[in-house]
């Protein structure tokens, strides 16, 4: 439980790193990427968040349990999503309408 | 030991008096007592509902409503016995009284955050019953969409709005047990000394925190497709109506959990103490909570085979439908082995425990029925799903509830209750609940269909066997009021430990003070150590300072 205390300086470069990615989004959303446009935006919408929470939230020098609560809840959003994906993905499997 | 009986300090009921000091309090008790009160009220509100649906199914006609009012009353009977009464009781009743007593603490975690989520409750669910006097409510509690966000002519909003406030009671609550349980566990309550009661509703907050917020952000959206034509849910602007099913089942499954695991909880408690034994298997019924509430969000899409879900995702769900219903096994299980050589008491919370046992595997068991899909294409939306869930969520959810109540009430209250009345209505409770809800069972096998006010005369014999029931069962409700409210006025005092139970809630005198504890307690015992447990004393003994008074 060594709580580090964060420095301004981390904070101040997170905070430039942000913007950076912004710029990047907005810059990305003018190219035509193809296949890669969703990817390339929720590659670096997750970096982004994972910036805000490892350091503006303070998990990265948290306790165990603090990362556990963190990581569960995005857990159960992947289960959300990867069963809900799981009908998604297999409705033509079977050739009939709607199944 | 008769002296601390004798010498009764005021207690939490006590000082300070008056209606400001208990709508301000901040003591986990008091909070209980009000959440007691308001869980009482929307439970004779869900039952008037509950009763004229089944005066309407005497006949096959539809005489006594019309159908439009018949869709609103099914519908409110179900949000306001869901929301406002089942997903409430136990947690926020019993839990919040025993919770900080059961693991030695003064209070839970943060006691003000604990008054908002009572406040929230009570904003939130009368802002859903307004609906009442502006348009009523047609969707049924599960607001299937694109009805409940385009066709709908009732009003939807103000519900959706409602249940969305009543949500953040939910997680407030979940989240002030969770930081109770890790922070506030006094020294040498290690978590496997835990009574069985603190775990389940440890499981049933972490199903709080992780899955109402997606319930209600499904009924908020309903509410911006109805009012701002997002195309969420209806197909014709770009929506997808299965996508409702998949978010608010995600919930509502889990939702289930939340109003069993605490029942199962205060069985445990319950068992241990009829059978004046240790829990056979203490670890194993622990773990089965976390197992439930984890598994629990893995299966909900078997509510949905027969909406458009693909077969393979059906089937999945269908598989790990079968898994959930491991843990649950292994606690009956453990229940009954519990009891299995234990010296069995006749009091009356053995009653509970028994009506328990019997419902809920009858409830788990049809369960398996509709989780298999070929089977649940013939039985979905019939009067057989009516029947499980009521046999799992007032079968198993509300006898438990009463069961706790009847044993956890003269701790809660310092009053007695007449034991001889509380064995005829456990007795009637049972009998009527089996009588109302059994006939459902056939009658949805034999094709019935939920959710209408008429029916073929041929389905005429069961409905009026199960509106007999309805009335028995109502009586057996009827009965407890009378007599827990009678025993506030006129009951005996109650002795610290009437069932003669382990657990650090039954050293504190009946009513406890406010602080519960003078000092600290350290925990030196296994949980549900009968060995040494004091034998049960349902009265105090006429003490000798009383005799000898001149
Ligand atoms: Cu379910």
């Amino acid at each position: 439980m060594s709580h580090q205390v964060p420095s301004i300086r981390m904070y101040v470069s997170v905070f430039l790193a942000l913007l950076l990615f912004t710029a990047t989004t907005v810059w990305v959303a003018g190219l035509d990427l193809g296949a890669l446009n969703t990817p390339v935006a929720l590659g670096i919408a997750i970096t982004k968040g994972s910036l805000v929470i490892l350091f503006f939230m303070g998990v990265r020098h948290n306790t165990p349990l603090t990362k556990t609560v963190a990581i569960s809840g995005f857990l159960w959003l992947l289960i959300l999503f990867s069963l809900g994906m799981n009908d998604y993905l297999t409705r033509g499997w079977l050739g009939i309408a709607g199944r | 030991m008769n002296d601390a009986t004798v010498h009764q300090e005021p207690s939490y009921l006590g000082a300070p008096y008056g209606l400001a000091a208990w709508l301000l309090t901040k003591d986990h008790k008091r909070i209980a007592i009000l959440y007691l009160i308001s869980i009482t009220i929307f439970f004779a509100i869900g039952a008037g509902f509950a009763a004229t649906i089944r005066a309407e199914l005497v006949t096959p006609q539809g005489d006594l409503v019309t159908a439009d009012l018949y869709n609103k009353l099914f519908t409110l009977h179900g949000v306001v016995m869901i929301f406002f009464f089942l997903i409430p009781s136990i947690p926020a009743v019993l839990g919040n009284f025993f919770i900080p007593i059961m693991i030695g603490a003064k209070d839970l975690a943060f006691p003000r955050i604990n008054l908002l989520s009572w406040y929230i409750y009570v904003i939130g669910a009368v802002i859903t019953l307004s609906v009442v006097i502006s348009g009523g409510l047609d969707t049924g509690w599960t607001f299937y969409a694109p009805f409940s966000s385009i066709s709908s002519n009732t009003d939807v909003t103000t519900a959706a709005v409602g249940v969305f406030i009543t949500g953040f009671s939910s997680i407030l609550t979940g989240f002030n047990f969770i930081v109770t349980v890790h922070r506030m566990r006094a020294p040498g309550m290690t978590w496997f000394r835990l009574p069985l009661f603190v775990w389940a509703n440890y499981a049933t907050s972490l199903i709080f925190i992780l899955g109402t917020p997606v319930v209600a952000i499904t009924v908020l959206l309903v509410a911006a497709e109805r009012g701002l034509h997002l195309g969420i849910f209806d197909p014709r602007i770009g929506g997808d109506p299965v996508l409702f099913q998949h978010l608010f089942w995600f919930y509502s499954h889990p939702a289930v959990y939340i109003m069993i695991l605490p029942g199962m909880g205060v069985i445990s408690e319950l068992v241990a103490n009829v059978s004046r034994k240790q829990i056979f298997g203490y670890s194993f019924v622990a773990f089965s909570s976390i197992a439930i509430a984890i598994i629990g969000f893995l299966v909900w899409g078997h509510h949905m085979f027969v909406s458009s879900q693909s077969i393979y995702a059906g089937l999945v769900f269908s598989i790990i439908t079968m898994l959930v219903a491991v843990p649950s096994a292994v606690k009956t299980f453990n229940w009954t082995a519990t009891m299995y050589r234990g010296s069995i008491t006749w009091d009356s919370p053995l009653f509970w425990v028994l009506g328990f046992m019997g419902l809920f595997l009858v409830g788990g068991l049809t369960g398996l029925f509709l989780g298999t899909m070929g089977l649940d294409v013939h039985l979905h939306d019939t009067y057989f799903v009516v029947a499980h869930f009521h046999y799992i969520m007032v079968g198993g959810g509300v006898t438990a509830f009463l069961g706790g109540l009847h044993f956890y009430w003269p701790k809660m209250t310092g009053r007695m209750y007449s034991e001889p009345l509380a064995k005829v209505s456990a007795m009637l409770v049972f009998f009527g609940f089996n009588l109302t809800f059994f006939p459902q069972f056939i009658l949805g096998y034999m094709g019935m269909p939920r959710r209408y006010h008429a029916y073929p005369p041929e389905f005429q014999v069961l409905n009026v066997m199960s509106t007999g029931g309805a009335m028995v069962l109502g009586t057996g409700y009827f009965l407890i009021l009378i007599y827990l409210l009678y025993s506030l006025f006129k009951g005996p005092k109650a002795p610290a430990n009437p069932w003669g139970a382990t657990g650090l809630e039954w050293q504190l005198q009946s009513p406890p003070i406010t602080h519960n504890f003078h000092e600290i307690p350290v925990v030196t015992e296994e949980a549900y150590d009968y060995l040494h447990a004091p034998a049960p004393q349902l009265a105090i003994p006429a003490s000798p300072r009383e005799v000898t008074h001149e």
